[in-house]
């Protein structure tokens, strides 16, 4: 068991030296950095004075180690176009992006999950047809036409919500939270509702097509067999084992739920880092597209590890190092 | 076609397809045939825009500021000529849906087709070489894999802006588009693919032709290929539906075709704009079409799946 | 109602019958079927595949896969109609009443739970216990199934238990309720002899002192003579003859059964033939007129005569890393095949047979170069395949070797007509001046192996598993090979259709004068098909000698046993001692 956290370790670690990597060339070689920082009056002598400042002579593996160690503290530079740290931009915008994903995540297992488990249990019921063809739509419909058809039902028409923005936040430290607030709890509604929407659809037909074929297997035959009662069929037996492969495609979709919301908050002008990013992309601001890269690695491994961890738990093969193993 | 001639010789791919599990549970679907209208639909229409659109919307000649945002043809207000109504420029929405379907079409099979020959490539490779080829293939795999499509192709385009020079960029917006939305997609295919042929390479049938002496490229041509490919036909029905969803999205955030050849992302989009003065239709006949048709090929590719599954039958 | 004249037996079925609704209208699988099991019997229901065995014992338990159903007929269970309870009714029978065996111990087990919550689950769903006397009972249970230790292993989980316990541990399920009859569905099908020796008597034992009834389905008829009481003999969805086991194996009557029994091969002496078995699939016999010895397939070769082994093995070893590591001490290795060394001289049939993981299919694998062995010498016709680089180089011997394979259903590409199948190899090694005359050679094999010209045009599925077998063969005399190796070549087969195979192997063997690795598992089918035998274990072989002394004079301690677990067939000894 051990050895398999550290292996997980050992591959998370690497996936980030990679993600760095590929973040360090954007940073590097697309465009001319010092074209970006300077004006267009900056000298010759001053350029190739910033270049040796800023160690551009360097070798790869020189610069590549510094972008790195400057990555894993949080130091991505200087924007390009806001002239500001990168990692200051970040920290305002993370707290928005977070509270969104989270609440979104919660909302997409919350209500996926029944949602899987029932049409999987009740296969032929109609619930669970019109639940079907209602998830097709949902994968039908992109994010950011969801989006607009809510602000045009419940923001124009109605006037029932606020379209844009967060509504009012308050301070706890560094973070900004719309939690406390209600034009803040009422500004999250749609958005909410936008990002968990296509994740919910997912995470759905996920636990339903896996269950289903769990529901196929022999030990679940045999477990009928036995006479116990359907419930504790579906709900010890044939469940305990759909979360096995479920944990794991879960936790890939909630990890991109964050970088999904990209498209949310653009929609709803939503000041997140989603928004600071797809700015940049439109500026080519370099630096915040290859901070942003990395973050969303970070929070890929993380959540991945986490998954790990709880494969362990739900998994008694994992438990013993290779014991019986061909 | 059930014709008795054709049963008595021997049986051509079109009585074998007519007779054929797959048909019979087609014609049994109303959901597969009114998917597949909707989807043939699309594409004769985008196929022969040229003919079918009642205006031309690229026309300059022909529109005409005055017509500019009348709504559709049963409300008040409006002109017979244009159904569904005119954008803020004069042009007829239902022509520039059909143009936009075009578009999106257009780019979203081209970015299926790249990241299909791409996937079934690198998945036939990994898995029948198997080893640590196999072990870097699936490594990359996997860390592309946490990065959501959107986000690639956002940052591929990025990339696009900041290496080609701004005109170049201008001519070359439709390769990286389909570039940047096929890149992301070829993991699945690669995944699937490496995991049949891992299955069917240690079929005997494979093994006899090894035994033959066969060598490993016309074995993975002829032999491991075509067992491989029912699941990547699923797949690319529906990585039809999210590429032309990919394109709609990157469109609509402005990055994505240039609002000269709008696709239906680019329409949504500025209509977008005008949502709020009540123009409500340049923004949602565009999106009703848009949805209409990632809806039929998505309830398209999920009959097909179950089709080929034959537990499910 | 009939309750009270069916009051003495245990299960009663009448006039069952069992329908799928298919696309091309219903398949009947069950037929007015007529059974009974008293307490403490063990009936046997034996057939071949698709005979509708499985159905019963799943329309007994109230279990029929959707689109199955029973539309005729009515089960007792000790007088009490069973077969038309609600939902809830048969779910109180299940477990409490008729205990259900199912043939893969593998996949039986819940692999997320211990054996104890499994146990204790089942055992409290039917009988009320508190937690401490369902733990005794459960602790009891795999005491009586032959599990030591019961007290610590109860503990644990399906996957740190062999394949034989966790068996053990579906009979303990299965008991858990003190049922009145246990349906036992293939239960040692998918183990190997040794471990179904154990688990068969365990099920006698445990039937015998706890008067409990038990139908076991299986397709082996060596099985059933060990076990049964009583048998039933199904066909085509329909019980054609039932008695007593001695009755039915020594004087069957009904034809179906005769030619079921003479099909089985005799493990107490060697025939030339089987005699023909009728009641099996449609198989033409070769065309009149065509004489293999002067036919192209016979012609002579270019190859020269020789005196010495044909093949020659020396210390050949296959290694293979299971676990892999940066670091050498960490790697974990598997070696399927040590230092093996035997010889086989023309025109004889060599006999490899082993228990399931003895290395027998491997060694096939490194003489055809599927894998590179990792030491020793591979001698074909005095050249050492194993120098041989490469594929090019390898190509001339690869013609002269080829292979039958095991699995009928996995063995031809589903994808590519017959016709393609068989002339991709004459093709490949340029046997042919031109696609007629590969065609001619073609449609000559398709009659050489009993399928005529008309199969050319078909797709595998449209065959039957022997119909399979024989395009196999076919598709393996294309390159007109000297060496032919057949790995487990019947195994996958029905007894009736193994039969007619193996007949079609020994006459092209004699015609052809071919030279052959037979490998099985089978001691019966090795001693009915080869001249010398050699017995693996763990990848070592044991024991090289002529079949009918290894057969009645084993060196060997190894041999002896597996000699012993060979199921004695009752009927053959009956006769033999008249």
């Amino acid at each position: 068991m051990l050895t398999f956290i550290a292996k997980r370790l050992l591959q998370s670690i690497l996936v980030m030296l990679t993600v760095a990597l590929i973040a360090f060339s954007l940073f590097r070689y697309v465009g001319d950095p010092i074209n970006n920082m300077v004006g267009q009056d900056t000298s010759l002598e001053e350029r190739v004075e910033l270049k040796q400042r800023l160690g551009l002579n360097d070798s790869f593996l020189v610069q590549f180690t510094r972008f790195a160690g400057n990555a894993a503290r949080g130091n991505f530079g200087f924007s390009y176009q806001h002239r500001r740290p990168v990692s200051d931009l970040i920290a305002e915008r993370l707290p928005a992006t977070l509270e969104l994903s989270i609440v979104s995540a919660f909302l997409a297992m919350a209500i996926g999950l029944p949602m899987g488990v029932y049409t999987a249990i009740r296969r032929n019921s109609w619930l669970a047809h019109s639940f079907m063809t209602l998830s097709l739509v949902g994968i039908s419909l992109p994010t950011f036409l969801i989006g607009i058809l809510l602000i045009l039902v419940f923001g124009v028409m109605l006037r029932w919500l606020p379209t844009f923005g967060r509504g009012d936040v308050v301070q706890l430290g560094w973070w900004s939270t719309g939690l406390l607030t209600a034009s803040g709890l009422k500004s999250l509604i749609m958005p909410s509702i936008t990002l968990a929407l296509f994740q919910m659809t997912l995470i759905m037909r996920l636990v339903r097509s896996e269950m289903l074929e769990v529901l196929r297997t022999d030990f679940v035959k045999f477990a009928r067999a036995r006479g116990l009662a359907e419930r504790y069929v579906n709900f010890v037996v044939a469940l305990k084992n759909t979360m096995v492969p479920v944990i794991t495609i879960t936790g890939l979709q909630l990890g991109s739920i964050i970088a999904f919301a990209i498209i949310t908050e653009s929609v709803f002008q939503w000041p997140g880092m989603g928004l600071l990013f797809i700015q940049a992309v439109g500026n080519v601001d370099i630096p915040i597209m290859a901070a942003y890269l990395v973050l969303i690695a970070f929070f890929f491994v993380v959540i991945n590890l986490i998954v790990d961890m709880l494969y362990v738990v739900v998994d008694p093969r994992l438990r013993v190092d290779s014991a019986g193993g061909h | 076609m059930s014709d008795t001639t054709v049963r008595n010789t021997h049986k051509g791919w079109l009585a074998r397809a007519s007779d054929s599990d797959l048909w019979y549970s087609f014609i049994r679907s109303p959901v597969a045939i009114v998917s597949t209208i909707v989807t043939l639909l699309f594409f004769v229409s985008a196929i022969f825009a040229n003919w079918i659109a009642p205006h031309n919307p690229f026309d300059l000649a022909s529109i005409s500021i005055m017509d500019a945002s009348l709504p559709p043809a049963w409300m008040e207000g409006s002109d017979p000529r244009f159904w569904l109504g005119t954008d803020d420029q004069g042009r007829d929405i239902l022509s520039t849906i059909i143009y936009g379907a075009r578009i999106s079409l257009f780019v979203g099979f081209a970015a299926v087709i790249f990241s299909m020959i791409l996937g079934i490539a690198l998945g036939l490779v990994s898995g029948y070489v198997g080893g640590r080829l196999d072990a870097f293939i699936m490594r990359v795999a996997d860390i592309q894999l946490s990065f959501p499509a959107i986000l690639i192709a956002l940052l591929v385009d990025g990339v696009a802006r900041g290496v080609l020079p701004r005109e170049m960029h201008q001519d070359m917006v439709f390769y990286v588009l389909i570039f940047a939305i096929g890149i992301s997609g070829w993991v699945q295919y690669a995944r699937t693919v490496r995991g049949s042929t891992l299955v069917e390479k240690n079929k005997e049938y494979v093994q006899a032709a090894r035994v033959i002496g066969i060598g490993p490229f016309i074995i993975l041509w002829r032999h491991i290929l075509p067992n491989v490919m029912g699941p990547v036909l699923v797949i690319a029905t529906i990585h039809l539906a999210i590429a032309v969803i990919t394109e709609a999205t990157l469109s609509f955030l402005g990055v994505g075709v240039p609002p000269t050849t709008p696709s239906l992302g680019t329409l949504i989009r500025i209509g977008n704009d005008y949502l709020f003065s009540g123009e409500w239709w340049i923004t949602i006949f565009p999106g009703i079409a848009l949805v209409l048709l990632v809806l039929a090929i998505n309830l398209l590719g999920d009959w097909l799946r179950d089709a080929l599954n034959p537990r499910l039958r | 109602m009939k309750a009270d004249v069916k009051q003495t037996s245990l299960l009663t079925i009448e006039g069952m019958r069992v329908e799928f609704a298919s696309r091309r209208g219903h398949v009947v699988a069950v037929e007015r079927l007529d059974l009974s099991v008293e307490p403490g019997e063990i009936l046997g229901v034996v057939g071949e595949s698709g005979a509708g065995k499985s159905t019963i014992g799943n329309a007994v338990i109230g279990l029929l896969e959707p689109p199955g159903e029973m539309t005729a007929g009515t089960i007792l269970l000790k007088g009490d109609r069973i077969d038309d309870l609600d939902d809830a009714g048969k779910r109180r029978i299940r477990g409490a009443r008729i205990g259900m065996i199912f043939q893969d111990p593998l996949t039986s087990l819940d692999p997320l739970q211990t054996i104890e919550r499994q146990l204790v689950d089942t055992i409290q769903q039917h009988l009320g216990l508190s937690d401490a006397e369902a733990r005794a009972r459960a602790v009891d249970l795999l005491d009586q199934v032959g599990i030591p230790d019961p007290q610590v292993r109860i503990a644990q989980y399906p996957h740190q238990f062999s394949g034989g316990m966790r068996q053990r541990v579906v009979i303990a399920l299965a008991l858990c309720a003190d049922p009145e009859l246990v349906i036992a569905d293939e239960p040692t099908t998918a183990l190997d002899v040794s471990v179904q020796a154990q688990i068969l008597d365990l099920m006698k034992a445990l039937c015998r002192d706890r008067e409990v009834g038990m139908i076991l389905i299986t397709h082996d008829m060596g099985v059933i003579s060990e076990t049964a009481d009583r048998v039933a003999v199904m066909y085509r969805g329909r019980v054609v003859e039932t008695g007593a086991t001695q009755q039915i194996m020594s004087k069957p009557t009904h034809d179906y059964t005769k030619s079921l029994i003479s099909a089985v091969p005799r493990p107490d002496k060697r025939l030339k033939r089987f005699p023909l078995v009728t009641y099996i699939e449609d198989a033409e016999e070769r065309p009149e007129g065509l004489n293999l010895a002067t036919h192209w397939l016979g012609k002579v070769r270019e190859e020269h005569k020789l005196t010495g082994n044909l093949l020659e093995l020396k210390d050949a070893h296959m290694r293979f890393i299971t676990r892999h590591s940066l670091f050498p001490s960490r790697r974990l290795y598997l070696d399927a095949v040590k230092d093996v060394s035997f010889a086989i001289q023309p025109g004889e049939v060599f006999g490899l047979v082993g228990e399931s993981g003895s290395g027998k299919s491997t060694i096939a694998r490194m003489i055809t170069g599927i894998y590179k062995p990792t030491g020793g010498s591979i001698r074909f016709d005095g050249t050492d395949l194993t120098a041989l680089g490469s594929r090019a180089a390898a190509a001339p011997y690869r013609r002269q070797m080829q292979m039958i394979f095991q699995d009928p259903f996995s063995s031809l590409n589903p994808r590519m007509r017959v016709e393609d199948i068989i002339e991709e190899p004459i093709h490949f090694h340029k046997m042919a001046y031109d696609r007629e005359e590969a065609r001619q050679i073609m449609h000559d094999l398709l009659d050489v192996v009993g399928l005529g010209a008309q199969a050319a045009r078909k797709f595998p599925h449209e065959f039957s598993g022997g119909q399979r077998q024989r395009i196999s063969i076919a598709r393996a005399l294309a390159t007109r090979p000297r060496f032919l190796i057949c790995d487990e070549p019947t195994s996958a087969l029905d007894v009736s259709i193994q039969a007619q195979v193996l007949n079609l192997l020994k006459d092209l063997q004699s015609e052809l004068n071919l030279t052959m690795l037979f490998i099985s598992h089978d001691l019966p089918v090795i001693r009915q098909i080869c001249d010398r035998v050699g017995v693996m274990r763990n990848g070592r072989l044991l024991e090289v000698a002529p079949t009918e002394t290894l057969f009645t004079d084993p060196q060997h301690d190894y041999t002896r046993h597996l000699l012993d677990l060979m199921p004695k067939f009752r009927g053959f000894r009956m006769a033999k001692s008249r």
